[in-house]
């Protein structure tokens, strides 16, 4: 290897038992199974199963709950939905202004998008709740109204920018092809640009839902009465409950998951569906 | 006779600072076949482009079948639906079928019943000898496949004029024949036709009329056994040399 490198490179190299690259690999992965094995290991040992059981999954705590448990997974459904349904149409209008040849409407479009984008929806929430009815003398009875608005107008912001992006992303010979047949530019937005459009925003569409998802955990602050819980509400209800530890917080989170999951399977499978349809 | 279908008149075409279109003038009449060759830059696909105002001149007026097309307040999509555009890259809609591609104008922008419409999108892919694939993907399809059906598309809507830009640039050597077939077909039905190509063989038989252009003028004009069997301006000449030398052919040879 070292004095006699010279003319060795033929038959000096297999001098030093150098391992093949396949059973270097198969040496690494053995390490990779190895260190997770011992990890979980230590996390097992050192964890205080008795007081997991009564404190973070106590089953008699989240018997408690189930009663409450589906009325609350609905209401958060509810007002996801009903934030999504805001912040798609103002998203839209938004995009639109966004890519208008008016140039005020640009400017208005991206103040309020990097605006929006930029302060915590925490703010949003509760200056929906209590600065805009004094400031504006509006109250808004409806509380579905209240949080979907509150709700709805952070996310029209995010999803703005992603439906901006999605209708530039289509080829500019797509518009050109529409155009030559004689479609107007309404027309082709609707025929051409948006079905094209619809499958790259999908993956980043899902991805804003879910996050709304999350984000009603927050209209507590606009003030629930009894009948308008969400996930969160049970969870930090049973907070306050003499036993189960913090047995409210993990059933609130699986009821949030029980939304998001099958939502992003529902994603996969939509677009796997239309990319079938382009592809094969 | 009658009217020429296209009438352009001093077309001017700038990029910023940059003048692409250097004062054009030409016309096409009803059956004519035109094929406008030249080195790459030279202004070929935006003097097409301008024809159906995919790029607005600079200055210079064009008339379209009758119409005015440069008038600013010109209704330029009622003038589109009867010119058709074939494109370098198919452009055909990746998200509807063979058959939706050829029906979706017809259905939204003229207004026929579905029926209607299928029966004439069928014809037409049946003389680009695609019927057969009306129910494929665009994606499924060869370049050439593609292109034919881009033709199809364009022919459903009865186009009295069509414009090809550089149709078989993106194809692969051997796909070209089918798509030229096609458009000799097309033109030997009378179609007047506007074709950008660097298919010398295809200009030769098939144009009525070559036009050289080079560096945003019009350089020479006329019958193609005149402009490339037997150019009179050096730059002609020269470009010829440069397209036809990799095949070993002179080009006063045959």
């Amino acid at each position: 290897m070292t004095a006699t490198s010279t003319g060795a490179p033929s038959s000096g190299a297999p001098a030093r038992t150098r391992m093949s690259p396949r059973r270097r690999a198969r040496l690494s992965r053995g390490i990779q199974y190895a260190i997770l094995l011992v990890a979980l290991l230590a996390l097992v040992l050192a964890t205080d199963w008795s007081r997991v059981g009564t404190s973070f999954f106590n089953a008699g705590a989240a018997k408690d709950m189930l009663p409450a448990f589906p009325r609350a997974v609905g209401n958060t459904l509810t007002y996801t939905l009903a934030a999504f349904a805001v912040g798609l149409s103002l998203g839209t209008v938004l995009a639109l202004m966004k890519l208008s040849s008016v140039r005020p409407y640009r400017w208005l479009a991206t103040i309020y998008i990097e605006f929006f984008r930029g302060v915590p929806a925490l703010l949003v929430v509760i200056s929906f709740g209590f600065a805009v009815p004094v400031a504006l003398g509006l109250t808004i009875d409806s509380f579905i109204v209240k949080a979907a608005l509150a709700l709805g107008m952070v996310s029209a912001a995010y999803i703005a920018e992603t439906l901006r992006a999605g209708i530039q992303a289509v080829p500019r010979g797509q518009v050109e092809a529409a155009r030559s047949l004689g479609m107007s530019q309404a027309r082709t937005l609707a025929t051409v640009v948006i079905p094209q459009a619809f499958r790259i925003v999908l993956p980043p569409m899902t991805n804003e839902f879910i996050l709304l998802t999350k984000d009603t955990s927050l209209i507590f602050l606009l003030g629930l009465t009894a009948a308008q819980f969400d996930l969160t509400y049970i969870g930090r209800d049973a907070l306050n409950s003499a036993h189960g530890g913090l047995t409210g917080l993990f059933v609130a989170g699986g009821g949030y998951l029980l939304i998001t999951i099958p939502l992003g399977l529902l994603a996969r499978w939509l677009e796997n569906r239309t990319g079938k349809a382009r592809r094969s | 006779m009658s009217t020429p279908v296209v009438e352009i008149t001093g077309l001017r075409k700038s990029f910023g600072a940059h003048e692409v279109l250097k004062g054009i003038d030409l016309e096409i009449d009803a059956g004519d076949v035109v094929c406008v060759i030249g080195p790459s830059g030279s202004g070929k696909s935006t003097l097409l482009r301008c024809v159906n105002l995919l790029e607005q001149p600079t200055a210079g007026t064009i008339t379209v079948l009758g119409t005015e097309v440069t008038d600013p307040d010109v209704d330029i999509d009622r003038v589109r639906t009867r010119v058709g555009m074939v494109f370098q890259q198919f452009n055909l809609f990746p998200h509807l079928d063979v058959l939706a591609n050829c029906t979706v104008a017809q259905r939204k922008v003229l207004h026929r019943t579905a029926e209607e419409a299928t029966s004439i999108a069928m014809a037409n892919l049946d003389r680009v000898g695609l019927a057969d694939r009306a129910h494929s993907h665009p994606t499924e399809l060869s370049g050439g496949q593609q292109q034919r059906v881009a033709i199809a598309r364009s022919l459903s809507m009865d186009p009295q004029l069509m414009l090809f830009d550089e149709p078989t640039s993106a194809l692969d050597p051997e796909l070209v024949g089918d798509v030229l077939t096609v458009m000799r077909e097309l033109a030997d039905s009378g179609m007047t036709m506007l074709v950008v190509t660097h298919e010398m063989a295809f200009a030769r038989e098939v144009a009525d009329r070559v036009v050289f252009m080079d560096d945003g003028v019009v350089v020479e004009q006329g019958a193609p056994d005149v402009v490339i069997g037997a150019p009179t301006h050096p730059r002609t000449r020269d470009f010829l040399q440069r397209v036809l030398d990799p095949t070993h052919r002179h080009p006063t040879a045959d």
